[in-house]
């Protein structure tokens, strides 16, 4: 009797020791949960304050302008007019100079270095380009002013002006001084930025496709061009897209590679060879001499499209780089 | 049989152009990144010199190096790094190991993703709005311009990279370790913590330098928040200088003694980069090899 309420007592207290430890457990996990979580809700809340902060900051350019803002070309300090059109149009003609050049060479690229290159040239060379990735765009900026602009100046501006410009319909994009600085410059600075970008993107999803398929086509007696045109190429067009999409996004965002090379001209012309401004380069350019606010919420507002813009070209690229991974894990 | 050849020969043909466009293309590309690389190293090892490590920015016209803007780099990363790490660390916690298939967590990933690439030089605009004017206000304008806030800016930027390299290091960690832990009574916060997080340690650190590497090149993000500062300073609270923002003033001016500064620092920057990266890549490949 006694040895059994002996042991009855004892294990009262271990499982009020274990029931307290398991409280405390639960507690401290719950906290930990709720860190962890706090934590990528502000992933969320940073995406939305920031879309939230720059509109608030444009708001006064916003209300000044109205509409007129995205529809007028005149970008004039002294007179406190402003219209995002000069900047907008530099902005979205840089970048599709930069895709028109980027994807075709990427898609080179990708294709040698999956198909071609022998096995033990591909990691080198994958490795180079990711390493190239990562070099600093302030970087590309001023090789674009001090070695590329000068050469462009010297040879091809020149040449581009009497060959292309002399065509009919598509001469008066070619036509101009050859400043060695302009849109066609930033254009090309840019490709050879997102080149890197756009190359791993390609070649990673490339190599996803299986190889079974791809062993088949062969088998069938099919060229690497067919294999690669008809196989790899539909199985992941939509990836390829979204790559394709995520180039862009740098590209309309990037300020140092275009604000070097670009020449911060604020009046609009169709020719290539011209300066002119992108968003980006335009508040990289003014934003810390702004003396007067509508100065400063016009840019602010700049900043606001751009943010609109990217997030939706971002956005739509994670969207196809989505799909293809949902293939895969069929 | 004729025509059978024929086709065959076509076929061959356009092979051979397509194969010869694709070396073409790796040649044209690597060309263009290597003339890039070569006039860094060129023109910077031709301005680089002890003093560049020694002296402060200086007035054009006079001998000078970059040492307030080394510092001032240096100091704003670190603390970028000290203020997004364990943010990015605690988001990439959670999206593996709580929200791994939730609707919640599909999104926060996806919106993470935009944020890594999203453009540099809105996140600085977003800091200058929300922190420099307000705390501009508050101080009836003793604090503007400062390194506080240029680290702010980085760390914006280094908190994706985090998340993103995090989470994905978590998920290749294998659920039977979780299993077993979880099976020895461990509590939830200490199995991630000590065993998850510790195994994924490799990952996570390189991910950490991925990120220390994209904020030294970055410059967009600090022309407003950090701006600049011709002389050495150590107060957050201040402007500060940085290697970035001081090759773009000194490269975008008319003076040659700047232009070489700017390509000296250049360099530095270059090298430290592509150190890091090889850095990263070196860890993650003794680490695969284990």
């Amino acid at each position: 009797m006694t040895d059994n309420t002996q042991y009855m007592t004892s294990t009262s207290t271990i499982t009020d020791a274990s029931e307290a430890r398991a409280a405390r457990d639960h507690r401290h996990d719950m906290w930990f949960r709720r860190t962890m979580m706090g934590a990528g809700m502000l992933v969320l809340v940073l995406l939305l304050s920031i879309a939230g902060s720059t509109l608030w900051g444009g708001s006064e350019a916003f209300r000044t302008f109205g509409f007129g803002f995205l529809t007028s070309t005149q970008w004039d300090v002294v007179n406190g007019q402003f219209g995002a059109v000069v900047p907008v149009f530099g902005t979205l003609v840089t970048s599709l100079l930069a895709l028109l050049i980027a994807v075709p060479v990427s898609f080179g690229i990708a294709i040698f270095l999956t198909e071609v290159a022998p096995m033990w040239l591909r990691m080198p060379i994958a490795s180079a380009i990711e390493l190239l990735a990562g070099i600093p765009s302030i970087i590309y900026g001023m090789w674009g002013l001090f070695v590329f602009g000068p050469f462009m100046a010297a040879h091809m501006a020149p040449w581009i002006n009497d060959h292309l410009g002399a065509l009919p319909l598509v001469g008066a994009l070619f036509q101009g001084p050859p400043l060695g600085i302009g849109m066609l410059t930033a254009g090309i600075v840019l490709a050879i930025m997102i080149t890197p970008f756009i190359t791993s993107v390609m070649h990673e999803v490339f190599r996803s496709v299986p190889t079974t398929l791809k062993e088949s086509a062969y088998a069938l007696g099919n060229t690497t061009w067919e294999v690669v045109w008809d196989i790899v190429l539909p199985y992941t067009r939509s990836a390829v897209v979204g790559g394709i999409f995520l180039g862009l996004g740098r590209a309309l965002g990037e300020t140092m590679a275009v604000t070097f090379v670009l020449g911060n001209a604020h009046q609009f012309s169709a020719s290539l060879l011209m300066p002119s401004s992108s968003i980006a380069s335009v508040i990289a350019n003014e934003f810390s001499e702004a003396y007067t606010d509508l100065h400063r919420s016009a840019l602010i507002a700049l900043g606001f499209l751009l943010f609109v813009v990217t997030f939706v070209v971002l956005a739509a690229a994670r969207l196809m780089l989505m799909r293809l991974s949902r293939k895969e894990g069929l | 049989m004729n025509d059978h050849e024929r086709l065959y020969r076509v076929r061959r043909l356009k092979n051979r152009i397509a194969m010869a466009l694709s070396c073409g293309a790796t040649l044209f590309g690597l060309l263009w990144l290597v003339w890039i690389l070569i006039t860094t190293l060129i023109n910077g090892f031709k301005a680089l010199n002890l003093a560049l490590f020694t002296q402060m920015t200086p007035p054009p016209g006079t001998e000078g190096g970059l040492a307030n803007a080394f510092y001032g780099s240096a100091l704003m990363s670190v603390l970028a790094l000290l203020i997004g790490t364990p943010i990015g660390l605690a988001a990439g916690i959670w999206l593996a190991e709580f929200a791994r298939h939730s609707k919640l967590g599909n999104t926060v990933r996806f919106i993470n993703d935009i944020l890594l690439s999203a453009p540099s030089i809105v996140l600085g605009l977003f800091i200058y709005t929300a922190v420099i004017l307000p705390l501009n206000h508050l101080t009836n304008h003793q604090v503007g311009f400062s390194a506080f806030a240029g680290a702010l800016a980085l760390a914006l930027l280094v908190i994706p990279v985090v998340v993103r390299t995090t989470d994905e290091m978590l998920q290749l960690q294998p659920s039977t370790m979780r299993e077993a832990a979880l099976a020895l009574g461990v509590p939830q916060w200490k199995l991630t913590l000590q065993i998850v997080l510790r195994a994924a340690k490799a990952g996570v650190v390189t991910g950490v330098l991925l990120a220390l590497a994209r904020i030294t090149g970055e410059t967009a993000p600090l022309l407003f928040t950090a701006f600049g500062n011709q002389f050495w300073s150590s107060n957050l609270l201040k402007p500060i200088a940085s290697v970035p923002v001081v090759i773009f003033q000194y490269a975008m001016s008319p003076f040659d003694d700047w232009h070489a500064i700017a390509w000296a620092g250049a360099l530095v920057l270059t090298l430290f980069v592509l150190c890091l990266s090889l850095l990263s890549r070196l860890i993650l490949l003794r680490n695969r090899s284990h």
